[in-house]
């Protein structure tokens, strides 16, 4: 981890510290582009993360796209072939089935076909999370990406993870998916570093030491799970959280070397359970650590249904399924 | 030939001839092309090469001009039917061969194949293998040209079919929006794999398009290698002036089936009897020495040229070393070290 100054100032939003991680990075590298559907003022982006950008660094950089996200992928990809580095932003992480050919059969696949040679490291950012416009506005769909060698697919859940794993996947070699949790953008704030600041991809973080349970999970679900884990706390079950922060690289060490302590796991997304994230990662458990396990690794995702609309239904994790699910295990 | 017209055609304009070295170089490239095609396809048919292989026979003439007007610097994305466009850019024969082989000498150390060629060191920048997707890839080339400057130019060539997916439509409009140095080429041979044009599009006359995006276009006879040359290379040169985008359409003809031994006895048989008549690399033979533009001795000399230059790359390919299975790991991402811990 690189820090310089810490900010004195009042804490950030998630979309502030984004805002910030892209303004060090195209201050300090003119090579780096961004596209997408309204980025450039006034609006500076639906979500406000590219605010004042284009002001700064000119529309030559920031550039509003048409909506069109197989040619802003497409574009972006180009671009990485010809020397610059390009930030894509898919406005919601629904509409990148539109552009899935540009990132999984070209951005993900252009270093290998080439043997190495023709490497596209584009960023691609995308929202997630809110069930306030439907069906097609809400999946969690990281699962496809972690499914596609040659894509690094990042997942922040605070404001200073989102500027330092942004600037990672600036400076990655490699494409990046980033996915930004829409619940995550605004509500909480806190300090961060005002410089360049940078986290390396494949580095879970451990939010909270346990000796009975580890609790792994990423992105909006980490402030459920930490409740959970106050609430297990309470009944006496002292539960160890990781944050993944990358799925792809995907930190098997750190996830690894706490369950052989605590000996029993629980993996909690807020993406479809089936053949979700969770599946691999218990999978991946089961294998190494089978004789440890005092009991097998269970798994919190989302019902198998689209994501409702109405706030009476609810498929999300939730600090009582958690709570249920570890009480399974003890 | 279907019933089309040529409407927009431009034909060959004798005050616009090259000189010899042009043409002799359009006509090795147009013999190479067809030399070393027909060779894959007999491969492919005698199951000696495990490869899905598109033949180009029938767009010598169009590649055979993007060979005389390209330079390194200005770039190329091309399709899966790359052979000919591979040889205009300046990629080795060799190296072409050895990839369609698997081998460790292919230009992606046969980790690609035959849809994944590119040579970057002579702006042959990448192959794709879905149809269509090449286009809006070349307009963020186009873009980092424009940005860097301009002053080269960016080429993206097509089959027909390829008109019919988004991703056309999409390219064609940020390069008109953004007045992109860039070339649209479509290669027209009129089949979309083993569907004519004129049942998959309800105008058969590519080019018009251009003007829904008030992009300048040009429809050429694709047979006619000077008048596509005439055209590629004034289009080519607004694009390095960066005066933006063109589309060309090139009619030609597929002579051969949709892929290397596919059976293509659904191609109407006088069409392609029509089409045999203006194969372009003997139609400009014939040209050039009517014309008095080279001797006899000198097509003789090229011939030979191209025939030893297609066998020796063929001897190469076969003779090359088959990628060592450690290769399976490397170059997924820049590191393999979590690559390797995965599997």
């Amino acid at each position: 981890m690189t820090t310089t100054e810490r900010s004195t100032d009042t804490a950030v939003t998630s979309a502030a510290a984004m805002n910030s991680a892209l303004d060090v990075a195209m201050a300090a590298d003119d090579k780096i582009i961004l596209l997408g559907e309204d980025i450039a003022e006034p609006t500076g982006g639906v979500f406000k993360v590219s605010k004042g950008l284009s002001t700064k660094y000119g529309v030559e950089r920031v550039r509003s796209t048409p909506i069109a996200e197989q040619a802003i992928v497409g574009t972006a990809v180009g671009l990485a072939l010809g020397g610059y580095r390009a930030v894509a932003e898919i406005m919601f992480f629904d509409f990148i089935a539109v552009c899935m050919d540009q990132v999984v059969n070209h951005a993900a696949k252009f270093r290998y076909m080439t043997g190495g040679a023709t490497p596209t490291p584009i960023t691609v950012r995308t929202v997630v999370g809110s069930s306030r416009f439907g069906a097609q506005h809400a999946q969690s769909l990281e699962a496809w990406f972690m499914h596609t060698p040659g894509i690094n697919v990042v997942m922040p859940s605070s404001p200073a993870d989102a500027k330092g794993l942004l600037a990672a996947c600036l400076e990655s070699e490699d494409p990046c998916l980033y996915i930004e949790h829409i619940s995550l953008a605004y509500s909480k704030k806190e300090e961060v570093p005002t410089g360049h600041y940078s986290i390396p991809l494949g580095q879970a973080n451990v939010l909270r030491p346990g000796r009975d349970v580890t609790l792994i999970t990423y992105g909006p679900q980490v402030p459920v799970v930490e409740q959970a884990a106050e609430e297990l706390a309470a009944k006496g079950i002292e539960a160890e959280v990781i944050d993944l922060r990358t799925l792809v690289p995907l930190d098997f060490d750190t996830v690894l070397s706490s369950v052989e302590r605590t000996r029993r796991a629980v993996i909690v997304h807020e993406a479809t359970q089936f053949c979700g994230p969770g599946a691999e990662i218990s999978s991946h458990i089961h294998e190494e650590l089978f004789n440890e396990l005092i009991a097998p690794v269970q798994r919190v995702g989302s019902d198998y249904s689209p994501v409702p609309f109405s706030s009476a239904l609810s498929g999300y994790p939730t600090v009582a399924k958690i709570v249920h699910s570890v009480e399974e295990l003890m | 030939m279907s019933e089309q017209t040529l409407s927009h055609t431009t034909t060959t304009d004798a005050g616009s001839i090259p000189g010899t070295d042009v043409l002799e170089q359009m006509y090795r490239l147009m013999v190479t092309t067809t030399l070393a095609d027909n060779r894959s396809t007999q491969e492919a048919k005698a199951g000696r090469l495990q490869a899905a292989f598109y033949p180009v026979r029938g767009m010598e003439a169009v590649c055979a001009a993007l060979g005389a007007v390209l330079t390194p610097q200005d770039r190329m994305v091309s399709t899966y039917r790359n052979l000919g466009d591979a040889l205009a850019k300046g990629v080795t024969l060799r190296s072409i061969m050895a990839e369609l082989y698997g081998r460790i000498d292919g230009t992606s150390k046969g980790k690609g194949g035959p849809m994944h060629l590119h040579d970057t060191a002579v702006g042959f920048m990448a192959t794709t293998g879905i149809v269509g997707s090449g286009l809006p890839i070349a307009v963020g080339l186009a873009l980092a040209n424009q940005l860097d400057g301009g002053g080269a130019a960016t080429v993206v060539t097509f089959g027909d079919a390829a008109t019919s997916i988004g991703a056309y439509h999409e390219a064609m409009n940020f390069a008109a929006l953004w007045k992109l140095p860039i070339v649209f080429i479509c290669q027209n041979n009129q089949w979309g794999e083993h569907t004519p044009i004129a049942e998959y599009a309800p105008s058969v006359e590519l080019a018009k398009r251009a003007s829904a995006y008030s992009m300048h276009a040009e429809r050429v006879d694709g047979f006619d290698a000077l008048a596509t040359l005439h055209v590629i290379e004034t289009a080519v040169e607004r694009a390095r002036r960066n005066e933006g985008p063109t589309f060309l359409e090139c009619v030609t003809y597929r002579l051969t089936g949709h892929s290397g031994t596919a059976d293509f006895s659904y191609v109407p048989r006088d069409e392609l009897e029509a089409a045999m008549q203006r194969d372009p690399a003997p139609t400009f033979r014939t040209l050039l020495i009517d014309r008095g533009l080279t001797t006899s001795e000198r097509i003789e000399a090229l011939d030979r040229e191209a025939e030893a230059y297609v066998l020796d790359a063929f001897q190469f390919a076969e003779n090359s070393p088959l990628p060592h299975e450690d290769e399976l790991f490397s170059d997924v991402f820049a590191n393999d070290t979590w690559v390797r811990s995965v599997k």
